[in-house]
């Protein structure tokens, strides 16, 4: 490859009416890379990646996504990502099963290719005995790893992560981090925002809002040295504190 | 455990709590015989990840729920028998925003001051601190606010008619640190003026801004004490490791047979060996060992996630 940054952003805005959400952000992520993208409630975080995803068009500023135009190229930038939220979109009235070959269909994946996901990402999530049991029935953290594997079913270059692991338990929340980590042993860049603090240490590169500008871009340990911090959440705190605007 | 009514310091009392949802054909536990008591005056944080029960508990102690079976009182006051005025000593912020969309702040503010026969002047005192945060927007429609705003509004409606028992189900979920933070420094100032609260929260290192904390998990609760307390509790030596390539690391220590368990703490994994001899050096070894570079290995104290952890493996057994 001869560019091996699958996010590219310069100067990134986004105006409603005349409040700036998105001010000029510029940032690179690298193919395979966790990258967190951190801020506070309002400061801008949604509607950057909503902007990422192609689903916002910027008002001005480049960027590519794998390697497409944000501004032209929006529908081959949908297929290229993949998409988690917090209220993840797995249909509780299909099975495990179910769920995995419907989204590679959505995804175009020959039926060869559905029926090898759908049995290594059983196996993955070592739900063998439960594969034909509807989504409704499971716990809420299986239902989160299934929602991520179903996300990345037609390997993606990139796929974001909306806060992905409010709320389950902190057992699950680590298995949920391991799959992470193997994705982007794969190749898959990880895009990722969340509030909990020690996951920020989890990811490469994490980036720091505040106020619709990125003001701070580091790895953890540089972020900590930087701003002369013990652990993330200060950092975090020292710079979040800055904000001026509301939500 | 006291029954109810026997101690007159105690202003909530939960005595053998077991509720059942039928989901399909199968019955799922919410809560299973679950039982504690908050003294007055008391920050009492029930902590538990989605699932475990503490949004049921808040309903059957708020009267909005029937339990299968046991009992509970509030101020002495039986939650089913004397529900009428239980209603009126508490109050309650449900984790969903429930306040009316399209009344402004301070309609919906005086609407529930209203209810409870009572005015926004009359208590104005107890929420002036939250209020005026939000008072330059009393104009707006409440469904307008932003979340924070709406969580600040929420919680002055809930303590219009100055209740002496405060229930906030999650009312941090999905707030970021900085406005978590100031959300618990408004309920210390709570605290203060005497108000019982109890609160519940998926975020375990919130557990250390109570008095006292449950840790709840599949509708049972695993251990009730002072947040360091529950950390004392943790009787195996823990170790926090780190090293170059850290996935590597993660992977090592899951085959590696001699290790109880390893979970990944910010730029640490935290490990517990099956053996308490030497962890420090066993571990460094079996590193150097394997080839791995930059390794660092400090015995720590544990933390309130890594007792959650302990206690909920030691339920799983």
């Amino acid at each position: 490859m001869i560019n091996q940054n699958v996010i590219i952003a310069e100067g990134l805005t986004k105006i409603f009416g005349n409040f700036v959400a998105v001010d000029h952000i510029s940032f690179e992520v690298a193919k395979g890379e966790i990258f967190g993208f951190l801020g506070a409630n309002g400061a801008g975080k949604t509607t950057a990646m909503r902007m990422l995803c192609g689903l916002s068009t910027p008002s001005s500023g480049k960027a590519t996504v794998a390697g497409f135009d944000l501004f032209k190229d929006t529908e081959q930038i949908k297929k290229s990502i993949g998409y988690m939220s917090q209220k993840f979109s797995l249909y509780e009235d299909l099975t495990i099963r179910e769920n995995i070959q419907f989204y590679g269909g959505i995804y175009g994946l020959s039926k060869k290719q559905i029926q090898e996901k759908t049995t290594y990402l059983v196996e993955q999530l070592h739900l063998q005995n439960y594969q034909n049991s509807l989504v409704k029935s499971l716990p809420l953290g299986w239902k989160q790893k299934l929602a991520f594997s179903v996300a990345i079913v037609h390997d993606p270059a990139i796929v974001f992560l909306d806060e992905p692991t409010g709320g389950v338990d902190p057992v699950t929340r680590r298995e949920f981090w391991e799959l992470i980590y193997d994705a982007s042993e794969r190749g898959i860049t990880v895009f990722v925002t969340t509030h909990y603090m020690d996951e920020a240490e989890y990811c490469n590169r994490v980036s720091i809002m505040v106020d619709g500008r990125i003001e701070a871009l580091d790895t953890p340990k540089n972020l900590k040295k930087t701003f002369n911090s013990l652990c993330m959440d200060e950092v975090f705190l020292k710079l979040a504190r800055k904000a001026v605007r509301g939500e | 455990m006291v029954k109810s009514n026997s101690n007159n310091m105690s202003a909530v009392i939960v005595n053998n709590i077991s509720k059942k949802y039928k989901v399909e054909k199968s019955q799922v536990t919410a809560l299973n015989t679950v039982s504690f008591e908050v003294l007055k005056g008391e920050l009492f944080g029930i902590v538990g990840p989605d699932g475990s029960g503490k949004t049921s508990l808040f309903r059957v102690l708020t009267t909005l729920l029937l339990a299968d079976s046991g009992n509970a009182s509030i101020e002495g006051f039986d939650i089913v028998k004397d529900y009428k005025i239980i209603r009126k000593k508490l109050g309650y912020m449900p984790g969903r925003f429930s306040l009316y969309h399209d009344l402004t702040v301070e309609e919906n503010l005086s609407f529930f001051a209203t209810i409870f026969n009572t005015s926004i002047a009359e208590n104005y005192d107890l929420i002036k601190d939250i209020y005026q945060q939000i008072e330059p927007f009393k104009n707006r429609r409440a469904g307008k606010l932003s979340g924070g705003m709406k969580q600040k509004l929420a919680l002055c409606c809930a303590l219009i008619h100055k209740p002496s028992v405060l229930i906030l189900d999650e009312p941090t979920t999905g707030v970021d640190a900085v406005s978590r933070k100031e959300f618990w420094e408004m309920l210390q100032r709570l605290k203060a003026q005497g108000i019982t609260i109890l609160v519940s929260t998926p975020y375990m290192d919130e557990a250390s801004m109570c008095d006292r904390v449950a840790l709840m998990q599949n509708g049972q609760i695993l251990a009730i004490d002072k947040p360091d307390q529950i950390n004392l509790q943790f009787s195996k030596p823990l170790w926090a490791v780190k090293a170059a390539s850290m996935y590597n690391l993660l992977k090592t220590f899951k085959k590696w047979e001699a290790v109880e368990s390893c979970y990944s703490f910010g730029e640490y994994y935290h490990v517990v060996m099956k053996s308490d001899l030497n962890g420090s050096d066993v571990i460094k070894s079996y590193l150097l060992q394997q080839q791995f570079l930059d390794i660092e290995v400090h015995q720590i104290t544990a933390n309130i996630e890594d007792s959650f952890m302990a206690l909920m493996n030691k339920s799983h057994d």
